[in-house]
């Protein structure tokens, strides 16, 4: 052991690209070059053209390289090299293209006009412009900035999912969940919107995909949204209901069965990106206790602040309304705040499972006083009668909410930073959406990770690749279970466990005892045994 | 009382875990590999890209300290067993109890050249310094060896598409622990991917170039093959070098009781270097793999602390992958069909999976399970296994062991039909895979005989 050999970083560790693949590379390269030239100005005389052009290279050049890096090899997992690549492993092209992703989603929020959004009544110039006749086909209007960002999203997804199923052909998990994921982007995100809208145009604007819940989608309850919904006749009463169903009712009960995953990483729109177009990043998550610590604090206390600030709004939007449009007075709906939280705690309470227990009493009670909080807070606004809510003007808190939670940290940092954290920074740290049905997931479901007895041999290909940071081998080698409030179940631990170790599943028989440990081979009043 | 443990892999740091949780003993680990703990197994996925080295480590760094856990970074030369102390490279350390858990090294059988540069098997941190050194220009690299470690090596490679010759002494790949249609398999998946298999082929020496490096290999059947690198795969033996002319009694290995502990008092053995003198029935007495390294480690804990416990590691179970096929053996499944057993045995028509159940002849009870590329649950083949389960309650309820992700197709009726074309019987399957049914299964509790 006396030798000493230079760094391990040392060897050529290129990887070969072949001539097929390089062909691939350069058309998708130059359908996305043929984006900045419009942005240029360059073309836009027949946008139709142009756009089909670069989506249609785009998507050639995609499975051209996907086809031939995938089908040419054995199927199986393809993790070879990724943390010598200079893309995946944080190196030149990694950063250039954090900066260039960070760089379009601070001029597509905060800068439209440089983008070629008009305003006032202007025609689109730039690559807003090379959007309109697709979106004067979808919906009838011209595109806007976020029709722009719309479509190149599914296009994203839809390419960079068809390279993940061909990358992951071997396993039906990830091709059912590729294609869930694929879909709702299309359909529930996209197309049907859109031809809802063009379909409704005369009416106010209220959002239309039906996947989208609170608090995901803070602006559910926002006055213009409930407006649009109130005045929306049919459609707007059915998005209304679904919406508070979704969050009340069927997301729940889905959570209960199969865990956040159903949402997660089989429906959601943020899921959708970061598994297709984020995949070559999942290793990238920090999986220290500290950044788990943070995690816990962070994503609840958004969860807190999106659940404060939704009643503030609701409030003042009742306040509001003297002419009572809906049924609903500010004093029923803090009866209502006031009920719920005590259900909720009522129900933590008297469950206080094995599960529960594992969390430890200050988290526990930490819930708890947040429900209390929550429930004292409505009162106290109720009492003082005044618009703002908490003491802090409505319209302020709506407006830091939307900047620093739904702007920067879900789109700036959640997706500009891929290439630097990780594919789920947004999901793992901020969403609120994810906050609640990981407390859900967490005790009130069947889902759980099941460690195969004695098999790991602790090599942390689970931990690596798990895109939310948890340290899966930790529970893994002790032969326990996986049960955190965090995991999205996307199934990538099991996939690339070389000992078939981890098998995500749901049971009610033994739903409490979910987190019980000691399943690996341990050491009994009578021996070794596995227990 | 200060114990101390020399080597920081899976035996040794089970142990010192264990006793940790277990008193509040002075506890140092000594390691000249690494300053920490890191899978071994993980080697692999280091040079493939797949991880780094910290990503291989279980623990995080300031776990040791927070468990006061001494790590001490030394090579111990020699133990003085009459004073109860350790001669270092930088220092002496005296120790109270003493727990050998030093592994072993890749075995070399005497072949001219088996001590060039640019020859290696797959064991340490420094082997793996050793083939990225040499993976630098590498264009031919040659395999010696036709067990785990061999075909790991060669798919390591493989990830840097450097051409692999893989010499197998055996007619078929690991032939010794496969059953052949298993061990066929594993052939053509070695060849699909590209890999110079030849079976059947010794190494007879290896060819140095003018500064003392590998420049070719020759095989037995008089074939040269250039290459830059040698891989030496044929198996490990225990590192026991600095312990011979000692007191203490050694074979191939550390001679050890049921308890773990060694000839002389207040020291023990365990895990790769262990050497048990008197092993369970149908086991051998060095078993080098990571589960029985993991499982001594924590008993010999137990017997440090007033807990006296035999090492008992009952129903056996291992596992591999082998490139993309992977591989999960439960209770006492041999290469060659033992006398008064049967077997049944079903492939997938793609030839990358397939499921083999062994049984009892007379007494109809189940023995074991091999796998490929299908999962089965551990806790239920072993209870099957150790409850001597007849073989058609077994098949009738295969759904049970079932551990493939959701979605996966089960190919479990398929091991049913295999059994009724065998003897003519019209068993059904009743009990497909089902979370729910696996969490009563395992909670029923069964009279074992």
């Amino acid at each position: 052991m006396s030798q000493v050999y230079e760094s391990l970083s040392l060897a050529n560790h290129s990887r070969e690209i072949d001539a097929v693949q390089k062909v691939g590379l350069a058309l998708g390269g130059i359908g996305v070059l043929l984006l900045f030239v419009a942005w240029g100005g360059i073309g836009l005389s027949s946008p139709a053209l142009m756009l089909s052009t670069s989506i249609g290279l785009m998507t050639v050049g995609t499975l051209v390289y996907a086809w031939r890096s995938y089908m040419t090899v054995p199927e199986g997992i393809k993790n070879n090299g990724v943390w010598f690549d200079s893309l995946s492993n944080k190196g030149v092209l990694g950063w250039l293209f954090a900066i260039i992703i960070t760089g379009f989603y601070v001029l597509l929020y905060f800068y439209p006009s440089l983008l070629g959004q008009g305003s006032d009544g202007a025609a689109n110039t730039g690559i807003v412009a090379l959007f309109d006749p697709l979106s004067r086909l979808l919906n009838g209007k011209a595109a806007s900035q976020w029709f722009v960002y719309g479509t190149l999203y599914t296009v994203a997804i839809l390419l960079l999912g068809f390279k993940f199923i061909l990358k992951y052909r071997h396993n039906k998990y990830q091709l059912w969940r590729t294609i869930s994921v694929m879909f709702f982007q299309l359909a529930f995100a996209f197309l049907i919107p859109e031809f809802l809208e063009s379909m409704n145009s005369d009416q106010p604007y209220f959002q239309k995909d039906i996947k989208n819940m609170w608090p995901l989608n803070f602006y559910f309850y926002q006055d213009w949204n409930v407006n649009g919904m109130l005045g929306g006749g049919s459609l707007g009463l059915f998005m209304l209901f679904w919406g508070l169903a979704m969050t009340f009712i069927v997301s729940p009960i889905l959570t209960f069965y199969y865990g956040k995953r159903w949402y997660c990483s089989w429906v959601c729109g943020c899921g959708g990106l970061a598994e297709t177009a984020g995949d070559p990043y999942r290793h990238l998550s920090d999986k220290s206790v500290k950044a788990w610590k943070l995690e816990r604090w962070l994503i609840h206390s958004i969860l807190l602040l999106v659940t404060v600030v939704t009643i503030a709004i609701i409030y003042a939007y009742l306040k509001g309304d003297p002419g009572h449009k809906i049924w609903m007075t500010p004093m029923i709906f803090v009866i209502i705040v006031v009920v719920l939280s005590a259900l909720v705690a009522a129900i933590l309470l008297k469950n206080k499972t094995e599960v529960i227990t594992s969390l430890g009493n200050k988290a526990f009670t930490g819930l708890l006083v947040a429900l209390g909080g929550i429930a004292v807070l409505s009162v106290v606004a109720i009492l003082t009668s005044g618009y703002d809510v908490f003491f802090i003007p409505t319209h302020q808190l709506k407006h830091w909410y939307g900047f620093l939670v739904g702007s920067v940290f879900s789109g700036v940092i959640g997706v500009g930073f891929y290439p630097l954290l990780g594919s789920r920074v947004w999901c793992r740290f901020g969403c609120p959406m994810a906050a609640l049905l990981g407390l859900q997931q967490k005790f009130f479901s069947r889902f759980r990770i099941t460690t195969n007895g004695g098999q790991c041999i602790s090599c942390g290909n689970c931990s690596t690749y798990c895109e939310m940071g948890i340290d899966v081998r930790h529970y893994a080698q002790r032969g326990q279970n996986i049960v955190r409030a965090s995991c999205v179940g996307c199934g990538i631990c099991a996939a690339v466990c070389p000992r078939g170790v981890l098998r995500l599943e749901n049971g009610s028989v033994d739903m409490d005892k979910r987190t019980t440990d000691l399943k690996a081979i341990h050491i009994g009043e009578e021996g070794v045994k596995l227990m | 009382m200060h114990i101390v443990i020399i080597g920081n892999g899976i035996s040794g740091i089970t142990a010192a875990r264990f006793l940790r949780k277990r008193s509040e003993h002075q506890i140092t680990v000594i390691s000249a590999e690494t300053d920490h703990f890191f899978s071994r197994t993980a080697l692999m996925y280091i040079y493939m890209g797949h991880m780094r080295y910290q990503d291989t480590k279980p623990y995080e760094d300031h776990f040791w300290e927070k468990n006061r856990i001494t790590l001490k970074k030394a090579y111990v030369k020699s133990v003085d067993f009459n004073n109860k102390s350790l001669q270092l490279d930088n220092g002496t350390l005296a120790y109270d109890k003493l727990i050998l858990a030093v592994g072993s090294s890749p075995n070399k059988f005497g072949w001219p050249g088996q001590d060039l540069k640019g020859v290696g098997g797959l064991y340490s941190y420094q082997d793996l310094e050793r083939m990225e050194h040499y993976s630098k220009d590498l264009k031919h690299a040659v395999i010696v060896g036709g067990g785990l470690i061999g075909i790991e090596m060669a798919e390591m490679f493989h990830s840097r598409h450097i051409p692999v010759t893989f010499l197998v002494r055996e007619a078929s790949y690991w032939d010794a622990v496969l059953p052949p249609e298993e061990s066929q398999m594993i052939n053509r998946h070695i060849l699909e991917n590209g890999i110079d298999l030849r079976l059947s082929t010794e190494l007879k020496e290896i060819l140095p170039n003018e500064n003392g490096e590998a420049r070719a290999a020759v095989t037995n059947k008089g074939e040269t093959v250039d290459c830059q690198f040698v891989g030496l795969t044929a198996g490990v033996h225990p590192n026991i070098g600095f312990l011979k002319d000692t007191a203490l009694e050694v074979q191939k290995g550390i001679i050890v009781n049921e308890y773990l502990e060694t000839n002389i008092k207040d020291v023990y053995a365990i895990g790769d270097c262990a050497q048990a003198s008197k092993p369970a029935p149908g086991r051998r007495p060095i078993e080098a793999i990571w589960y029985t390294g993991r499982m001594m480690g924590e008993t010999v804990a137990h017997n440090i602390t007033n807990n006296k416990v035999a090492y008992k590691p009952e129903t056996w179970f291992n596992s591999a992958k082998f490139f993309d096929i992977e591989y999960q053996v439960y209770g006492n499944m041999r290469a060659t069909l033992i006398e008064g057993h049967e077997t049944i045995y079903w492939e997938h028509p793609d030839g990358k999976k397939s499921i083999r159940v062994n049984y009892n002849k007379a007494t109809g009870a189940i023995e074991g399970f091999n796998l490929m590329g299908v999962r089965y649950r551990h806790e239920v083949c072993k209870k099957w296994v150790e409850t001597q389960t007849p073989i058609e309650e077994v098949l009738a309820n295969l759904g049970l062991a079932n551990f493939d992700p959701e979605f996966f197709e089960q190919y479990e009726e398929f091991v049913v039909e295999a059994y009724n074309k065998q003897t003519g019987k019209q068993l059904v399957l009743t009990q497909k895979r089902a979370l729910n049914a696996v969490s009563k299964f395992l909670s029923k509790l069964v009279k074992t005989n």
